[in-house]
């Protein structure tokens, strides 16, 4: 479904973010990006939307090069790809139903969206989300009366609203404590799941990456240098992506806590 | 920064070395000295006669200036009222313009880097570069005296002041929250509708009420030069030196500008 051909990036700066990037998604696959910081995993999602323009190579979603839309087709084929992110970006003097609908913007015209005219079947799907997220009774709330797991969940609510096929999370934990980094991922790939949805998850936690995802890609100075299944990374291979390190030692079975989301909602 | 080594191996760190140090005493004694020089200058071109003098002149126009002239209050209400309206609709004017100025001005989002930045950082420059007394003064010679050059006038001058505030408030926008909206799809006017105007909307409140502020203030003297409001009424006081009238003025300007500092931290109060 989703296609990255010799994908490079190369800042003004020039260093090279990304090299040579050659990644293939079928559909409803949830992959974990893992690298140490500065390998390039926000530049390679961001590269998929083109929030960073790409230096070369190819972008290709269901058959539609990405790297080639000109503004207007760009906005319609970024109405597809839902974007969550580190440190949740809702624009936090808004309400959390107009950061949830907020995720409609390629879908309705200016001055709609201006005086919040929303279309009512995008305002009944916002609560539907904002139920299953657990939130629903926070709708009129502003963004920024919410502690961080409630605006991560605002933030899933406002990528899922978009109806996309592919969601690119960046680093969706690591503003998060540990029991609530553990629902925010359950979510995110619960959601997934249900809705059939691929997934790009950049995260740093490679115990939280292997307890959830069914493949991880692991990037090193913008290379791909594993992709297979989440319990093939040996230590050998942990210590060619991150250097040297006692992963025996780090990366010990993590217990799960056993909570459900209804809990979840209230932490 | 310095750090040495004593003898004993001891480090000793002493936030300037000494060489640092001296260079510093220097251009201190170099300043003082400078005053001392400016200081004599204007002495020696000062009468002091008429200096020794003040306190009585002072006590004189004082005297002559107590009790205010309250009867003359009738004739103040509408001049004042005319003041506050200069003030209120030259900074909804001046905003009018300072707004697309801002946005054409501020780095995030300004269409092109020079262009569009340049002749919008001009305007605000040449805005208020010139006091809106000057303003007031061309505009008077060019549209006639009255109430309407007045407003212009508070208006020109404003338009640099909030449009400097606002591309400032826009640059130091958090640019994630631009980007997610960008991602959603969202067009340009969108992205500037959700991402950038709830961001700067505090700031956009607090300019505003500032500037108003300030205006009222600036409109009372805008009289002077022919350009309505409460300073005509100050400047004929004082042209047939009727003091207690003069004193009355005084006293109700205080007392508006006084209002008006506490609207304005309301509103902001409010806004945040």
């Amino acid at each position: 479904m989703l296609h990255l051909n010799k994908l490079t990036k190369q800042y003004a700066t020039g260093d090279k973010a990304l090299t040579d990037v050659e990644l293939q998604i079928p559909k409803g696959q949830v992959v974990a990006l893992i690298g140490p910081s500065g390998a390039g995993k926000s530049t390679l999602i961001r590269c998929i939307n083109r929030l960073v323009e790409p230096t070369s190579g190819a972008v290709v979603l269901n058959g539609t090069e990405l790297t080639r839309l000109g503004a207007g087709a760009l906005r319609k084929a970024r109405r597809r790809m839902g974007m969550i992110f580190q440190e949740y970006a809702l624009v936090e003097r808004l309400t959390v139903m107009e950061n949830v609908l907020s995720g409609r913007l390629g879908y309705v015209g200016f001055w709609r969206s201006f005086f919040r005219w929303y279309p009512q079947s995008d305002v009944d799907e916002a609560f539907r989300l904002l139920e299953r997220v657990g939130l629903d009774h926070m709708a009129d709330k502003r963004a920024d009366e919410l502690s961080g797991g409630q605006r991560q969940r605002v933030g899933i609510a406002r990528a899922l609203i978009q109806d996309p096929e592919l969601l690119l999370v960046d680093e969706p934990t690591a503003s998060l404590d540990p029991k609530t980094s553990r629902q925010i991922m359950r979510l995110i790939c619960e959601l997934c799941a249900e809705r059939g949805l691929a997934a790009i998850i950049n995260i740093h936690d490679v115990a939280l990456a292997q307890m959830f995802v069914q493949r991880v890609v692991g990037l090193q100075l913008g290379e791909v240098v594993y992709d297979g299944p989440p319990d093939g990374l040996s230590p050998d291979i942990l210590t060619q992506i991150y250097g040297e390190e006692d992963w025996e030692a780090t990366i010990a079975k993590v217990e799960d806590d056993d909570d459900d989301l209804a809990e979840g909602a209230v932490a | 920064m310095a750090v040495s080594i004593k003898n004993n191996g001891q480090k000793i760190w002493q936030l300037r070395d000494r060489n640092n140090q001296i260079l510093r005493w220097f251009f201190l004694f170099i300043a003082v000295a400078i005053i001392m020089y400016c200081w004599q200058k204007i002495s020696s071109q000062t009468e002091w006669f008429f200096v020794w003098d003040a306190p009585r002149i002072a006590g004189d126009i004082g005297s002559r200036a107590l009790p205010p002239r309250w009867s003359y209050i009738d004739q103040l209400w509408e001049p004042l009222w005319d003041t506050i309206n200069i003030a209120t609709l030259g900074t909804l004017l001046s905003l009018f313009f300072a707004v697309p100025v801002a946005f054409l001005a501020a780095r995030n989002t300004t269409p092109h880097p020079v262009f569009c930045r340049w002749p919008a950082l001009l305007i605000i420059v040449s805005s208020r570069s010139i006091n809106s007394l000057i303003w007031a003064l061309l505009l008077v010679a060019i549209i006639g005296p009255g109430i309407f050059a007045g407003t212009i006038a508070i208006a020109l001058r404003s338009i640099g002041f909030c449009a400097k505030l606002l591309y400032e408030a826009i640059e130091e926008i958090d640019e994630k929250q631009v980007e997610a909206i960008t991602a959603t799809g969202a067009s340009r006017w969108q992205v500037m509708a959700y991402a950038i105007v709830p961001q700067i909307m505090p700031s956009f409140a607090g300019i505003t009420v500032f500037r108003w502020d300030i205006n009222i203030r600036e409109s009372t003297v805008l009289g002077l030069v022919g350009a309505g409001g409460i300073g005509l009424q100050m400047q004929s006081s004082l042209n047939v030196l009727a003091w207690p009238q003069v004193t009355l003025i005084l006293l109700i300007v205080f007392i508006a500008v006084i209002i008006s500092e506490m609207v304005s931290a309301k509103v902001r109060a409010a806004i945040i």
